[in-house]
């Protein structure tokens, strides 16, 4: 479904941000992508959601090698990505409920079917009484639903999350895990970033730790894998 | 089509302060060039009432039999320069001279015989009434026996044309400047729109927004914030154009069809910057 073979990414100021990262992300699977700030989580996503593109090697999402899809299929591949980030990235001067349909109307959904579908997703975050509030007025794990929902509401086949729980408490950090936990269990595929090795450690599911830019180990492949160049 | 309506109207809403910046801007910018316009078109009227004198005059010798100044009166009204041709007798000359040059009086009640001539007054087309044209005719005019002198003023037609070539070039220069200022200007203006709403523009492109998609708010914002601006800057030339035809002198306005034109180039000047604003963001997100 996510497969990375042999990818190595450089930004356009010669520093390089991944090195040969093989991975593969099967269909309903939750892995998470830990290590350190700069260790090259964030970049694994984005060139999931095709942001960045790999400088050599392949990524391919769902059959599809990022590299070749123009703009037009880069929108319509994402829109059967779920993307949740750290800061939220909510539209400010809209209610929930409005940031969660945005991500309907892009795709052109008839009205009609739009209002049930947000409805069905705010109560699966449990908003359902928070749909007509403002980001503002919500609390930063609230916002974090919200921005699941918004994830959510084109039935994705995979949850990109990036550090969803970084700008959380303990207890809302708790709340948005076992809700990614219950929509992994529902068959969509999550792939989270975090640095939080204690949120890791209580979540029993298989892990793939970034060092420099490469893979230092994957729970997943049974063995720790010393990258080359690492202690 | 619907949502990219909602969402143009809703900028309005969202964005009050900006958004009337924009329009006022894209006011102004049209408001000067209009009137700059609009001095043009008085000018051009002017001129063309000038033009519209622009005669030649046969003087026929006298003695010539009417029948033949009624063939060749025939001939000249077949020239496709040609206008009109006017036949004025010596006495119909006399009269005039007498009615327009009253401080002269005594001196035409002394002649005994009329001294002056019958003559051939042509008025030309438009668009035949430039020195060349009116030389030519003047030229072809000489060919007839009984033409003792043909006169048309070719100073005062050279320099008429003169003024119309600077005109016309001083427009050119100008407007386009007026043209390229606006357009920098307003691009300027939507931009800072653009860019206040780059988050929005980036969150849209994440949850898999196509481009056009992005795009047609944006540009139907700025068609409506052009023509918007166009219909102000159209009340403040009305406004100026009032204030001088009642204290200066008499001015003409814009006919429906150069107003439609004023509002057309606004909603098009707002069209252009949005589409080159937008395209630039869209190329970094």
């Amino acid at each position: 479904m996510i497969k990375f073979a042999g990818v190595y990414m450089a930004f356009p100021s010669g520093s390089l941000a991944l090195r040969d990262v093989s991975l593969h992300v099967a269909k309903g699977e939750f892995v998470f992508l830990t290590g350190h700030s700069g260790a090259g989580k964030s970049t694994v996503l984005k060139l999931v959601y095709a942001e960045h593109l790999p400088t050599q090697g392949d990524v391919r999402v769902s059959g599809f090698n990022t590299a070749k899809l123009n703009r037009r299929e880069v929108s319509r591949m994402r829109r059967r990505l779920g993307i949740v980030f750290q800061d939220f990235r909510l539209l400010e001067d809209r209610t929930a409920e409005e940031n969660v349909a945005f991500s309907l109307e892009v795709t052109g959904a008839k009205r009609s079917i739009i209002a049930p579908k947000v409805m069905r997703v705010l109560a699966q975050v449990g908003l359902t009484a928070k749909a007509h509030q403002y980001p503002g007025e919500l609390s930063g794990g609230e916002q974090q639903r919200v921005g699941i929902a918004r994830a959510l509401v084109n039935d994705p086949f995979v949850l990109l999350a990036d550090e969803p729980t970084g700008n959380l408490d303990e207890r809302a950090t708790r709340g948005v895990l076992r809700l990614l936990r219950d929509i992994n269990a529902n068959g969509t595929a999550v792939l989270m970033a975090t640095h939080d090795l204690d949120l890791v450690r209580h979540a029993s599911y298989r892990t793939v730790e970034l060092q420099g830019g490469a893979i230092v180990f994957d729970s997943g492949m049974d063995q720790q894998i010393v990258s080359e160049g690492t202690a | 089509m619907r949502l990219a309506f909602r969402e143009a109207l809703l900028a309005f809403r969202r964005w009050p302060a900006l958004s009337m910046l924009s329009v006022t801007t894209i006011a102004f910018a049209l408001f000067v060039a209009s009137l700059y316009g609009l001095v043009v078109l008085n000018l051009h009227r002017t001129l063309q009432s000038i033009e519209e004198r622009v005669e030649v005059v046969l003087y026929v010798t006298r003695g010539t039999p009417i029948e033949v100044i009624t063939l060749a009166m025939g001939d000249i009204e077949a020239f496709p320069e040609v206008a009109q041709a006017t036949f004025v007798t010596a006495d119909e000359a006399l009269q005039r001279a007498q009615s327009e040059l009253v401080e002269f009086q005594g001196i035409f009640s002394e002649f005994e015989t009329n001294p002056l001539p019958a003559s051939i007054e042509v008025r030309l087309q438009p668009g035949f009434r430039q020195t060349e044209s009116v030389a030519a005719v003047a030229e072809r005019l000489t060919g007839f026996a009984f033409a003792e002198d043909v006169q048309y003023g070719y100073d005062w037609v050279a320099k008429l044309d003169r003024l119309r070539d600077i005109g016309a070039v001083v427009g050119l220069m100008i407007g386009g400047a007026f043209a390229i200022a606006s357009i920098i200007i307003i691009g300027t203006t939507i931009r800072m729109a653009v860019m206040q709403r780059s988050r929005e523009i980036t969150i849209m492109r994440l949850v898999g927004a196509t481009d056009g998609f992005i795009r047609s708010p944006f540009l139907l914002e700025g068609c409506i914030k052009g023509a918007l601006g166009g219909i102000v800057a159209l009340g403040l030339c009305y406004a100026a154009y009032s204030a001088v035809h009642r204290l200066l002198f008499q001015a003409e306005f814009f006919d429906q069809t150069q107003m439609a034109f004023v509002v057309a180039v606004g909603t098009a000047l707002g069209l252009l910057a949005s589409a080159t604003s937008v395209g630039r963001h869209l190329r970094q997100v």
